[in-house]
Formats: structure tokens, sequence, C-alpha cells
């Protein structure tokens, strides 16, 4: 039986990610933003998968819709298919070296454009080229970084 | 499974209906607080750098800014006399009067992070008197309108976005057009414009009014390529829009018609129809229009 510890952890650090995707870097930038919603998605449910609570994670989903002006629900259906597969390939991807890591990473991160790309689909707005998985790159790019400052504040406060 | 199935099922609301407008309003002023405090190093930044300024740079930007402000009233003079032969010909017309704009100066807060929905956050609100669908301008044209009002903040549709579309005319010769976003922050496109319309490049798109949504007049775009093909029905048009879509911090909120009919009388005073907005930009043009006429 795992007990809750400093939960609120987690809350913050996706707080902090909310924050850096409406951080202003100019117009031409924005296909370079790394999705770092996701990325926190991929590295709590992969870490703590018994703890992980998808209704939680979809009101997330719906807020970053709000947050970004998109369609309610487009974030959140996302982000429902990429916890799924975490949830599904947790216990593998932890064993995965971390270079092995940031290919999974991008390939659910692309998934996740995938999804939101469809969704502008609807609306008419969907992105000309392939340009819309620009993000999934750059997120597996910085996945390193991402990963290792996790796993610091993972242990500096004990989270489980 | 069910809360896939329950995001499907918004989305489709969202797409097809418009059931959850008042959800979305209701509940998009929790969003604000995260665009005020992304934005606050800049704003820190822009402080320090005007409270640091040398001498000698506010100097300059005085200097600049007297010689900008001396070629706009150069222009005002004769837009008096124009405006007031515009409104005798109408009144000898029987046309119906035109109407001044009541002005809101706003700043720029945010922008959406979505590179494929160009929305904008700005600091002004229901509370200011903001509404749903009201146009915004920067210094050169006209910017978007007004998608979403929260009490303090609200978000602006650009006009380059995929899902806008306003009614325009070609400034020289009248004809009517619809100008679509394409989702470039560069270009419009002309729809449905047959192939023997007189434009030409170069040609400056102004709102027409039609829409009942935007002010008449107002500057939209250039156009930039004509393409005549004979094997397509119509034309293709495109045009770079005069806004500064991706650099405006202060932009103008515009309530169209509040400023009353304009007079004969009324055109004296050539630039008070942002006399709610700022009364010191009113007060400096007064100055400036004793110290033209003691110079004539």
């Amino acid at each position: 039986m795992v007990t809750a510890h400093n939960r609120h952890v987690i809350f913050l650090t996706y707080l902090v990610a909310l924050l850096l995707m409406v951080i202003p870097i100019g117009w031409e930038n924005n296909w370079l933003r790394p999705e770092f919603v996701p990325m926190l998605v991929i590295y709590w449910v992969m870490v703590l998968p018994q703890q992980s609570s998808l209704l939680l994670l979809w009101l997330l989903g719906c807020f970053q819709d709000l947050l970004e002006g998109a369609m309610l629900g487009q974030h959140a259906m996302a982000l429902m298919i990429v916890a799924y597969v975490c949830l599904l390939s947790y216990q593998r991807i932890r064993n995965y070296t971390l270079w092995h890591q940031t290919f999974f990473v991008f390939v659910l991160v692309g998934l996740n454009q995938l999804v939101d790309n469809w969704v502008h689909s609807l609306q008419g707005s969907a992105a000309p080229t392939l340009v819309f998985l620009l993000p999934a790159l750059t997120s597996a790019l910085i996945w390193p970084v991402v990963w290792t400052l996790l796993e610091f504040l993972r242990m500096r406060y004990r989270i489980s | 499974m069910g809360l896939g199935a329950l995001a499907l099922i918004l989305i489709f609301l969202n797409v097809y209906t418009d059931a959850l407008d008042p959800v979305r309003s209701r509940l998009a002023s929790l969003a604000t607080p995260f665009y005020w405090i992304a934005d606050t190093p800049r704003s820190i930044l822009e402080w320090g750098q005007e409270t640091v300024r040398t001498r000698e740079q506010l100097e300059e930007e005085n200097e600049l800014m007297k010689a900008e402000l001396l070629i706009h009233k150069r222009k005002l003079q004769q837009m008096a006399s124009l405006s007031a032969e515009n409104v005798r010909l109408r009144q000898l017309l029987n046309s119906a009067d035109m109407v001044r704009d009541r002005v809101l100066v706003a700043e720029l807060i945010g922008v959406s992070p979505d590179p494929l929905t160009h929305r904008v956050i700005i600091n002004k609100g229901r509370k200011h008197g903001v509404y749903l669908g009201q146009p915004l301008l920067d210094a050169q044209g006209l910017m978007g309108q007004v998608v979403e009002v929260n009490d303090f903040a609200s978000q602006v549709l650009l006009i380059t976005d995929t899902t806008h579309a306003l009614p325009v005319q070609i400034n020289r010769n009248g004809v009517r057009a619809v100008a679509e976003g394409t989702g470039d922050l560069y270009q419009l496109k002309l729809r449905h414009l047959a192939n023997t319309v007189d434009i030409e490049e170069g040609d400056l798109l102004v709102s027409s009014g039609l829409g009942q949504r935007f002010p008449v007049g107002y500057p939209v775009a250039t156009v930039t390529s004509v393409i005549h093909d004979p094997g397509q029905p119509f034309a293709r048009v495109e045009a770079l829009p005069e806004a500064q879509l991706n650099r405006s911090r202060h932009v103008l909120l515009v309530f169209s018609g509040e400023g009353g009919r304009v007079t004969a009388d009324s055109l004296k005073d050539p630039i008070d129809d942002n006399s709610a907005a700022d009364k010191s930009s009113q007060s400096q043009a007064d100055d400036g229009r004793r110290s033209s006429a003691t110079g004539e």
C-alpha cells in the first residue's frame, strides 16, 4: 500500500507547464515550443501509474483548451490517448535508457499533435504541411532535461 | 474510454453547435491569470527600459515624435475641409449621416500559443465596456474582433485566422469583396472575385461595414498579387494585412458610432473622437491647432 506523499508538487509542476505553454516567444517560433503538458503526463503516468487519475488529466486538458482558446475537449482528448498508451506500456518505458525514451516521447507527443490537428481539421484550420509534428521533435530533444529535473524533484520531495 | 468519449462529444458539440459558448465564456476568466503572469517579465523589462532611458535618448525620441505629429497635423488640416465637404455632399444627396466612433486604448497581454489559431488577449474586459464582436484596430488598420469577454480581459480573433472573414471594398473603385483569413499572419485571400473585376496589385482594401460588425472605412489590407487563370472561374487575389498583427502592443477598441453624428460644426475639432479614451492627446491636439493657427 502506497501512501500519498507531497502530491501537491505534481500539481505545481502542471501549473508551471501550463505557464510555459503561454509564455510569449513570437509567432514564428510557436511551432518550436515543446508540448510540456503531454510530456509531464508521460512522466507522471510512467513513474506513478497507480496514482494517476484520468479524470484529473481530463480536466487538465479542458483547462489547457480554455487557456489556448482551442475547442473544448481538444487537448482533453489528446491527453486521454497519451495517458492511455502510457498506462499500457509504463512497465517497458521505465526500463528504457534515456535516449530510447526520447524516441518514445517523440511518438507519444506526435500522437498528441495528430489528435490536435485532427480536431483543427474539423474546423477547417488544420496545418497545411507536416509542420504540426515539429513540437514532437522539440519535445523529444528537451526530454532528457525535463526527465532529469523531474527525477530530481521526485527524489527531493519523495513524491509517491 | 468513457472520458475519451466525453471529450469527443464535447468536441462535436463545439464544432456543430454553439451550446457550449456560455460555459466557455464563464470559465475563460480562469485562464487570464496565466497570461498576466506570463506577461510580467516583459512588462518589468519594458518598465526598466523606460526608467533608465538617458536624457539624449528621450530628447531624440521627443524630436522624432514632434516631427511625426507635425506630419499628421498637416494631414488633419486637409481632412477637416474634406470631411466638411463630404458632410455637405451627403446632405445634398439626402443620404445617411456619417457617424463618429469612440475608441478605447487597450494593451496586448498575450498571444495564443497554438500556431493554428490566431487569437490575442487584451487587458480590457466587460468592466471597461467591451462587448462581443467589438472591432479592434491598431495604428495601421483593422486587427480583428472580440470573441470572448471576461471581466478584465478579452480574447480577440485576428482577421488572418482561418475561421475569420470580413466584408471589404476596394478603396479605389468601391468593388465589394470578402477577405478571408488563411492561417498565415501575412496573408488574406479574396474569395469569389470574378476574373473581370477591376483589381490591381497595390489596391487598398477598406472595411465596407456591410456585415454590421466592422465600422466603415478602416484600412484592412493591400493587394499583393492578382492571378487570372483562364481555367478557373474566379481570380486568385492575395492581400497583406495593414495592421501589424505580429508587433502591435497598443491597440484600439472601437465603439461603433457612439461618438454622435458628424455635422459640419463638429468637424472643427477633428481629433475629439477619442475624447473618452485619452484626454491628454486631445489637449495636445488643441494646443497644436492653436499654434498652427497662429503660424498662419
